[in-house]
């Protein structure tokens, strides 16, 4: 809980936000455009069939099957889907975080910045995380180290993989947490994690994601723990912060909402594999598969009329184990026909602006227009 | 536990009267000037330092056959008074009138007789039904304790209330951890319902579950309710959702309530900023409305409950403050929950609810005609077209109507437990492999 | 949205049927190498603990004096016809003895740590169920038990009881057994009012409430089966010390009377002989040491077996 002290005084006044949607796109390509400059390399982040299987006592869960995408230099990509669909895993196979045992990356190449990170050694991957990813986690309580300040924390990439003197990492710490818009940042430096509320641990671990200018940012549902009142608070730094030092940003959520508020182009994943992708816009008023449909039809919305009785999705999503060839979200699709349980369909384009779903029944010669 | 009766009339803010109004009929729950303080203790022995004031002065009336709304974010009180309301917590001051009659003044054995026809489903899908039991021994245990049904005839009617909440009989005897998140919630429906309650405390009971899972409870809920003519105290933070259920909504902040009013009115024209601060502050699944948003983005964290701002407790958050020049009477006077002028049943805790009317703050995006951007209409059409799809198209609502289900009960396999290695014609909508 | 923190990706329900907490478990012990070592020698000393007499070649008091005779009045040694192991000075199989001794210690085992439970797990209960000041003072009144010095007391108790009836029970057995269990029973009751005051807060038992279930049932049908892990944990590894206990009160001649064999009496025995028939010692000392790692090798694999981290959330 936070005590009477750490609240607002009146000098800090609320602010309203006001966008129009020409600022914000016209904002987001300039951003996009400024983190392209000086690139090596077609895409910041090129996934090409990454495969994470789980080796547990009930078999191996192919926890991501053959996953491919990429996330431009600069841009917010999301992870869209709901537990158990693989975007997790995927985003800690990026990272080469998957716990090993039970996990492994069985196949595929990850190319970071021209850099595969598959084939880097351990100790050239753990520089490369720290420096160029940063990483914000959705619990800050377990993310953070209660036994030491959060100054410390934040320090010890800075010293690590910038080399600064002590004074200059200790300004850059400051200057760091202003910006991440926690209060009187110098007398806070020697706090520990419990002296802040969820929202501020949440800004310090943003804060130390980046700590080292890292090129992408691994947000991994990073406001589901807080209020909304707060989360708007971090989304709008995420969006705010990232656009000004063009960090490209792969957000994971499951939270449709905030797919839309905050990506430019969105990857809907379902049982391990990549169901659907394109722009934000595209994807939200043209959706081309009936998982997608669903969803959307699902979700109560506040500007909704009242007291029509909610689509919902029939069944669970399937066991990871050994999946049959055939289109994994079958069981449950209303549209299904004989093609969806002889094999499993590929991802193909609809229309022309890299928009892709995996669905027979949407493609050019299936039965939905 | 001490209890102090401080009688208050619901609109004033002054405590005058000695008396509580009386019993109303059409409600079900009457909740008094409501406070439920939990000391903080520290020291050696342990002396009471402060407390921590969960619930500070509630007044407010849940009529029958309704679905109030209750929304708030973490520490407003919310769960704790849908928990006294039950007499789940005791309180600190107040009273709390079910059917009329005091909770707070009944003994053990009284109690236990009220106790079943109030209920409360819980949030937490996982730690809400005991990892020992079966679920048999879990549903039956209330029907045990209030000797409604013994032998076969308990054995039928769990059978029953599993096929009531959309659940196959045939897992009775499984443990809760072999079945997801929904599933368990569906299993703690069950529970609440097997004492035929009238009123039940819903405290988050989808917030846990995956987003395509809660759509699926939450029609649950609405159909048990048309069905059972139940009573709802719906407790959740996710604002669409309450939207979606309730006949009226009540916002709650830092232990009391803000404003309260029927849904078409609070969700368009709100007269408490707080409110407006909420609703601009929810995320919408579309990209163009997300941009139209007016967001305020409220600064520094909740006030701590053990020591609340003095006046509105939300001034020091507040945008309207700031925005009218930090007027006095926010700083020193608390202001009473009064009419809003939308409609008679609108109440609202702010002086200046006419100038927090007058701006689209939180609501701009809302306004905009909504075109539900989900299944298309080809999709539909495609449909009627096909005569090899065996299901019905997706407007019908997908529920099992038991009386209808035979033997394998494939609709209700849509929410039931997966069955190992079933056997299921293809056609059928199947559980997982 | 649920926080899942398991490595193993959510949605992955079983798809065998049904199995019980407990059967689950014991599933993860057997899997457990060194918990079934452990479970092995346990069954084993429970064998020789019920079927001692029966299997013994000699009764365990009977003196060979022939062969102590014709062997010039020394114990005989291992691999001694008719002797396995040898004797004692006095002509006794050292087999037999142990066999008896096993039965002394199987009993210790089972009837100590059911005085222990008896004590323990209802003053846990009751403390940490109605906590406030009942918890404080019945904490207190363990503390003053906790703080007793073990085997003085046990030896006080022995001498000031030895010449009763009460201490001549079952060849001074009795007294012994009384004085470990009331000793020992402050740990187990510590540990069950810790899961008690866990429990407690569960939403579970929030639910039981709700509906109405009187105290008495929450405690008996909800909280004792979820909180019995722990408790079973320390009773398991609760019987090396006991069996360690007598063997120590053997030794110093409190407990167990002749010509009954306990383990530590046969080594207090043999002591005078350890340089030129060292197996009077060795063999009753390795015996102590099967059963002890025995105990705390099944111990440890219960507490794997049952912690309910591995069960995901409880």
């Amino acid at each position: 809980m936070v005590s009477a002290e750490e609240g607002v005084s009146a000098a800090d006044a609320p602010t309203i936000v006001e966008l129009s949607s020409d600022d914000v796109l016209r904002a987001r390509s300039e951003a996009v455009a400024q983190a392209g400059l000086g690139r090596k390399a077609d895409h910041l982040l090129e996934v090409r069939n990454l495969s994470t299987h789980f080796f547990t006592p009930d078999g191996v869960v192919q926890a991501v099957d053959d996953v491919s995408f990429d996330v431009g230099y600069g841009e917010t990509l999301g992870l869209v889907g709901e537990s158990g669909c693989g975007k997790s895993v995927s985003a800690l196979s990026i990272a080469r975080l998957v716990p090993d045992p039970p996990g492994r990356i069985v196949s595929g190449s990850i190319l970071f910045d021209g850099i595969d990170l598959l084939k880097l050694s351990p100790e050239d991957m753990r520089k490369l995380r720290g420096k160029e990813i940063g990483f914000i986690f959705q619990d800050p309580l377990t993310s953070l180290n209660p036994t030491l300040t959060i100054g410390y924390q934040i320090g010890e990439a800075i010293r690590e993989h910038m080399g600064l003197s002590t004074k200059a990492a200790r300004d850059r710490i400051v200057e760091l947490l202003a910006k991440v818009g926690i209060p009187r940042p110098a007398d806070r430096l020697n706090d520990y994690p419990f002296q802040f509320s969820g929202g501020m641990r949440q800004r310090v671990m943003i804060a130390i994601a980046l700590s080292c200018d890292p090129k992408l940012i691994l947000a991994d549902e990073p406001t589901t723990a807080l209020d909304v009142t707060i989360q708007a608070q971090i989304l709008e730094l995420i969006q705010r912060l990232s656009s000004e030092f063009g960090t490209a940003v792969l957000l994971i959520t499951h939270d449709l909402g905030i797919a839309a508020g905050m990506c430019d182009r969105v990857n809907v994943m379902y049982a391990g594999r990549i169901v659907e992708t394109g722009s934000v816009d595209t994807l939200f008023e043209r959706p081309r598969m009936p998982y997608a449909w669903g969803l959307l039809d699902s979700l109560p919305r506040i500007d909704d009329v009242r007291g029509e009785k909610l689509r919902t999705i029939e069944g669970l999503p399937p066991l990871l184990i050994s999946p049959p060839k055939a289109c994994r979200f079958g069981p449950r699709c209303p549209y299904i026909r004989d093609v969806c349980r002889e094999g499993e369909p590929e991802l193909t384009a609809r229309g022309s602006d890299g928009h892709m779903a995996r669905c027979f029944a949407t493609e050019s010669d299936g039965w939905i227009a | 536990m001490d209890r102090v009766t401080v009688a208050a009339t619901p609109d004033s803010g002054s405590e005058t009267a000695p008396t509580l109004p009386a019993h109303d009929k059409a409600n079900i729950v009457e909740v008094d000037n409501l406070k439920v303080h939990f000391p903080i203790r520290a020291g050696i022995f342990k002396t009471v330092k402060g407390s921590v004031k969960a619930v500070d002065g509630v007044t407010i009336q849940v009529h029958r056959g309704e679905t109030l709304g209750l929304v708030g974010e973490s520490g407003c009180g919310k769960s704790t008074i849908g928990r006294a309301m039950i007499r789940l917590r005791d309180a600190t001051s107040g009273t709390v009138r079910f059917d009329g009659v005091d909770l707070f003044s009944l003994n053990t054995e009284e109690l236990r007789k009220y106790r079943r026809r109030m209920q409360i489903i819980f949030q937490d899908p996982y730690g809400s039904l005991d990892p020992r039991m079966t679920v048999s021994a879990i549903i039956s245990e209330p029907i045990e304790t209030h000797h409604l049904a013994e032998g076969s005839a308990k054995d039928d009617r769990v059978a029953e209330l599993l096929q009531l909440v959309g659940l196959d009989p045939k897992y009775v005897k499984r443990y809760p951890h072999e079945f997801s998140g929904g599933q368990r919630q569906r299993i703690g429906v069950a529970r609440a319902l097997a004492v035929e309650p009238e009123f039940i405390v819903c405290d988050e009971p989808i917030s846990a579950l995956d987003v395509s899972i809660q759509a699926q409870v939450l029609n649950l809920l609405t159909d048990l309710r048309a069905r059972l003519g139940l009573t709802y105290l719906f407790v959740a933070h996710d604002l669409s959702v309450v939207k979606h259920i309730s006949d009226r909504v009540a916002v709650m902040y830092l232990g009391k309530i803000v404003e309260i009013g029927p849904p078409a009115v609070l969700y368009s024209a709100p007269g408490h900023p707080y409110t407006r601060a909420l609703l601009s502050a929810v995320p919408v699944p579309d990209p163009v409305a997300e941009r139209k948003r007016r967001r305020v983005i409220l600064k520094g964290d909740v006030p701590s409950p053990v020591n609340p701002p003095p006046g509105c407790r939300f001034h020091t958050r507040c945008w309207l403050y700031e925005r009218l020049g930090q007027p006095e009477d926010c700083r020193t006077i608390e202001p009473p929950l009064a009419v809003v002028a939308t409609t008679a049943d609108h109440h609202a805790s702010c002086h200046y609810s006419d100038e927090a009317l007058k701006t689209d703050v939180g609501i701009a995006h809302i306004g905009a005609p909504l075109v539900r951007r989900g299944t298309p209409a080809s999709a539909l059409a495609s449909l009627d077209q096909d005569p090899a799809t065996p299901q019905a198209p997706l407007a019908s609502p997908a529920f099992a109507d038991m009386p209808e289900t035979t033997g394998e009960s494939h609709a209700s396999d849509s929410f039931g437990v997966e069955a190992p290695g079933s056997t299921h014609t293809p056609t059928d909508i199947q559980s997982p492999f | 949205m649920a926080t899942n923190t398991t490595v193993v990706p959510a949605g992955l329900a079983k798809p065998k049927a049904a199995a019980g907490p407990w059967r689950e478990a014991f599933g993860r012990l057997v899997r457990n190498k060194l918990a079934v070592v452990g479970l092995v020698l346990v069954l084993l000393l429970l064998f020789c603990g019920i079927f001692g007499p029966i299997i013994a070649p000699w009764p365990y008091q009977q003196q060979d004096l022939q062969a102590i005779f014709a062997n010039g009045n020394r114990p005989l040694p291992p691999f001694s016809p008719n002797h396995i192991l040898g004797t004692d000075a006095l002509g006794r199989d050292l087999l037999s003895r142990l066999l008896d001794g096993a039965r002394i210690s199987v009993t210790v085992a089972f009837v100590v740590q059911f005085v222990i439970i008896f004590i323990g797990v209802p003053v846990g209960a009751f403390s940490g169920w109605f906590g406030g000041r009942t918890d404080n003072f019945m904490m207190r009144l363990t503390d003053v038990f906790y703080a007793f010095p073990d085997l003085l007391f046990i030896i006080l108790l022995s001498v000031a009881f030895r010449e009763t009836a009460f201490g001549q029970a079952l060849d001074g057995l009795l007294l012994v057994f009384v004085a470990i269990g009331l000793v020992g029973w402050v740990t187990v009751a510590r540990l069950t009012r810790g899961q008690m005051l866990a429990l407690k807060e569960t939403e579970f038992v929030e639910a039981a409430k709700a509906i109405g279930v009187s105290d008495r049932k929450i405690v008996t049908h909800h909280l004792l089966p979820n909180g019995m892990g722990p408790i079973i944990v320390a009773v398991t590894l609760g019987v090396p010390v006991a069996i360690l206990a007598e063997a120590t009160l053997a030794y110093i001649g409190i407990g167990v009377q002749p010509p009954r064999a306990s383990w530590g009496s046969l080594i207090a025995d043999g002591q005078k002989y350890i340089r030129s028939e060292p197996h009077l010692v060795l063999f009753p000392a390795i015996f102590i040491a099967l059963a002890l790692i025995g105990f705390t090798f099944l111990g440890d694999g219960l507490r794997d077996a049952l912690d309910p981290k591995l069960k995901g959330k409880q």
